[in-house]
């Protein structure tokens, strides 16, 4: 099952890597990471995606709170949650196209960034889904680029990862 | 007053009561060893390679419970103790290794024996710190201190470029840490407690199963007491001997791919099992398929990502041993809980009964020496009180079969990553530890060939070590899965052109003995004992096709034992080849 994991993490040198080299060395996967520094200078914020069997799971959960590092972690698939990705595609936009392009960006509730006689670019967030819904939509022809930030995402409700 | 980084490093390590650091000098920790030439509480051990300064500092804290201190430089100084650092890492040692690093302002440049020491070693420490800055090198030592032997424990290294070693600042270390993410649970869950308990009583067929963990939080005699409070057998892994005294009756030996037929058939069999301080590693539990089908599993141990990892627990328990046993036998006395004694008692007649199958029994002969016989002598001759340490490998596995540990930290070997070379260093360790204890190193002529250069070290400082080579021409565990699982396809398993051992224990300045007779085993022992002042290097010729017996082979389940003279043993399935 694809799950969410949500960490804070003392912003020190090194601190990425270790995560990183957790999930090599151990063998388990990721999907998407990204990582961001917070309010507070002294974390970063990383979110990430992984497969896993529930027993694979709770060895990564239990591998993460191991680093020391690791300041608090939260999982949140284990509940409601809110989950977006940023995506980036540049597209072809001439002639008929155009027009297409800025109709299909609006159904997506995509916004163009950027234009050129020959091209738009469409900013789109979403979750994963949407985002893979967009590419799809698009005949292959005319994606010249695409890219994402990967999976961030917060839980929902009155409680709230800090320290 | 400003300090020096150098001299910021020394008085940290006085202030955490640092009696020896072992290490090698480098043109990255010149400042550091001018500190400490200029004092004298610290005591600098120069060992002869990097891999044996880890090694040494290893053996010196599992035979004291200390931390061991390590100071390379950079670059070969780092990598060359990068074994070292690995080896301790497996079996959870606490250790500190100081390493030099090219000044702050070449990091990066591929600079003169620069290397990325904090990368090199992040998979194999507990954690690792680069300072950068002078101002934090007290408290950063004070935290490696700290994550280095609480939790846990295991090996943290400090990478510290030259120019902050020469910076000065105003010495302040702190008394206490307090790292908000990092904070380990010693205190076990009551409720749990109290759970497994009550499991514990329902049993008919109980077992405990206790690891290096019990050693490592000095719960021994916690352990002790509630064994015997229920009289339940208990059995070692090859990390846990000594928690428990392997002489009494209770205890049924080590368990695992060589262990006791009793071990691992009551480990089969057994309807409730407690395992403290133990991680179910595969040597131990054979065929995860075929692990203690009947068994209900109590895991206490202090670091959560063990429980659970390679079998489920139905009662898991994060604390440190000596808290939660005591829990334990508190709960058991307070409300005067007994165990079924009467279910006890036909538990016991049929492990009885494994038992005497006397599974460690060993073909005698007075042509060759059996190497089992001279660990059996070595124990007589030294009364069953030396500090053993050991290599990897056959020798290794005689060593823990046929001495019998009856206290803690008596056993000093790599049981987790399996370094050969280990023994010597180690050894060496454990005797400045322990000055006037014996202290023995059983190898092999193999495993003694990967650290020999630490025979000069032992001699430098006086620490005089008994060497047992138990010498049979061949990599002995290669060489037994060979003729095992190979047809006897010997590749590269003979040691051919070994030196002499005699001449060469005589080079070092230290006494050689070949022994080649069975009935010259014990005379040269005594002798060899006598000479407390001296390194004797015995080397015993024994039988080059003696095979560790009982085996479970790679694949088995713990109740497909191999028995010696009374299993052929002639293959393995496939998934089993493909195990090491």
């Amino acid at each position: 099952m694809r799950h969410i994991i949500s960490i804070l993490l003392e912003n020190e040198a090194g601190a990425l890597s270790r995560v990183a080299n957790l999930f090599s060395a151990r063998g388990y996967n990721i999907e998407s990471l990204t990582v961001a520094p917070t309010e507070d200078a002294s974390l970063s914020r990383l979110t990430l995606v992984t497969q896993g069997t529930d027993e694979i799971i709770e060895q990564i959960v239990k591998q993460l709170n191991k680093l020391i590092d690791v300041v608090k972690l939260i999982d949140l698939t284990e509940g409601a949650y809110v989950e977006r990705e940023l995506m980036l595609v540049k597209v072809k936009a001439s002639g008929e196209q155009r027009a297409e392009m800025h109709r299909l960006a609006s159904i997506f509730r995509g916004r163009i960034v950027d234009v050129t006689d020959a091209t738009y670019t469409i900013e789109l967030t979403g979750t994963g889904d949407k985002l893979d819904g967009f590419i799809n939509a698009l005949e292959t022809d005319n994606l010249l680029e695409v890219v994402r930030s990967g999976v961030t995402g917060i839980g929902r409700g009155q409680k709230a990862l800090h320290v | 007053m400003e300090l020096t980084g150098a001299e910021i490093i020394v008085r940290c390590l006085k202030e955490e009561g640092v009696e020896y650091v072992f290490g090698y000098p480098g043109g990255a920790v010149l400042h550091i060893y001018d500190a400490l030439h200029v004092q004298q509480d610290i005591k600098h051990i120069l060992v002869r390679h990097e891999q044996g300064a880890a090694h040494a500092a290893d053996g010196y804290a599992r035979a004291s419970g200390r931390t061991g201190v390590v100071l390379v430089t950079s670059g070969p100084g780092v990598t060359n103790a990068v074994t070292g650092i690995a080896t301790a890492y497996m079996d959870s040692i606490p250790m500190v290794v100081l390493s030099g690093q090219v000044p702050t302002k070449l990091i990066g440049n591929d600079a003169f024996q620069e290397v990325d020491s904090v990368g090199i070693t992040r998979p194999c420490v507990k954690h690792n710190f680069l300072v950068k800055d002078v101002t934090n090198l007290a408290e950063t030592i004070k935290k490696a201190f700290f994550i280095a032997t609480t939790g846990r424990p295991g090996p943290v290294l400090i990478d510290i470029p030259k120019d902050v070693t020469a910076a000065k600042t105003e010495f302040v270390y702190p008394k206490k840490i307090k790292m908000r993410s990092y904070n380990p649970t010693v205190k076990g869950h009551a409720g749990q407690i109290r759970k497994a308990v009550d499991l514990l009583l329902s049993a008919q067929r109980p077992i405990l199963y206790t690891g290096g963990g019990v050693i490592l939080s000095e719960g021994s005699k916690e352990l002790v007491e509630l064994t015997r409070l229920l009289g339940y057998p208990i059995t070692n892994t090859l990390m846990g001997l000594g928690a428990y005294p392997a002489t009494d009756p209770q205890f049924v030996g080590m368990l695992g791919m060589h262990g006791t037929y009793e071990a691992n058939m009551a480990m089969h069999h057994c309807d409730v099992l407690v395992a403290i301080g133990a991680r179910f590693d595969d040597r131990v539990t054979g065929d995860l398929k075929k692990f203690c089908p009947e068994a209900r599993i109590i895991h206490v141990d202090i670091d959560p990502s063990s429980i659970s990892k390679n079998v489920r627990v139905d009662i898991p328990i994060v604390g440190s041993v000596p808290q939660v046993l005591s829990a334990m036998i508190k709960v058991l006395k307070e409300e005067k809980l007994e165990p079924n004694r009467k279910a006890l008692s036909a538990w016991w007649r049929q492990i009885d009964e494994w038992r005497a199958i006397e599974s460690l029994k060993y073909q005698h002969t007075d042509k060759i020496i059996k190497p089992q016989l001279v660990i059996e002598k070595l124990y007589e001759v030294t009364r069953g009180q030396a500090i053993i340490t050991s290599d990897v490998g056959q020798h290794q596995m005689w060593a823990a079969q046929y001495y019998h540990f009856d206290r803690p930290r008596q056993w000093i070997n790599s049981g987790g990553l399996g370094t050969m070379g280990f023994g010597l260093p180690a050894a060496m360790g454990a005797k400045f530890a322990f000055p006037d204890q014996d202290v023995v190193c059983v190898t092999g002529e193999g495993s003694i060939q990967m650290m020999l250069q630490e025979l000069s070290t032992i001699k430098q400082y006086q620490t005089p070590v008994k060497i047992v080579n138990l010498n049979n021409r061949y990599l002995g565990m290669v060489r037994q899965w060979q003729e095992f699982f190979y047809q006897k396809r010997y590749s590269m398993s003979y040691m051919d052109a070994l030196p002499d051992f005699v001449k060469l224990a005589e080079a070092y300045g230290h006494v050689g003995m070949l022994i080649d007779r069975p009935n010259d085993i014990e005379g040269a022992l005594h002798e060899a004992f006598a000479m407390k002042d001296r390194t004797v290097f015995m080397d015993f010729i024994t039988d080059p096709e003696e095979n560790v017996y009982p085996m479970i082979p790679a694949g088995g389940g713990q109740n497909e034992m191999l028995l010696a003279g009374r299993d052929e043993m002639v293959s393995t399935h496939e998934e089993g080849m493909i195990l090491v």
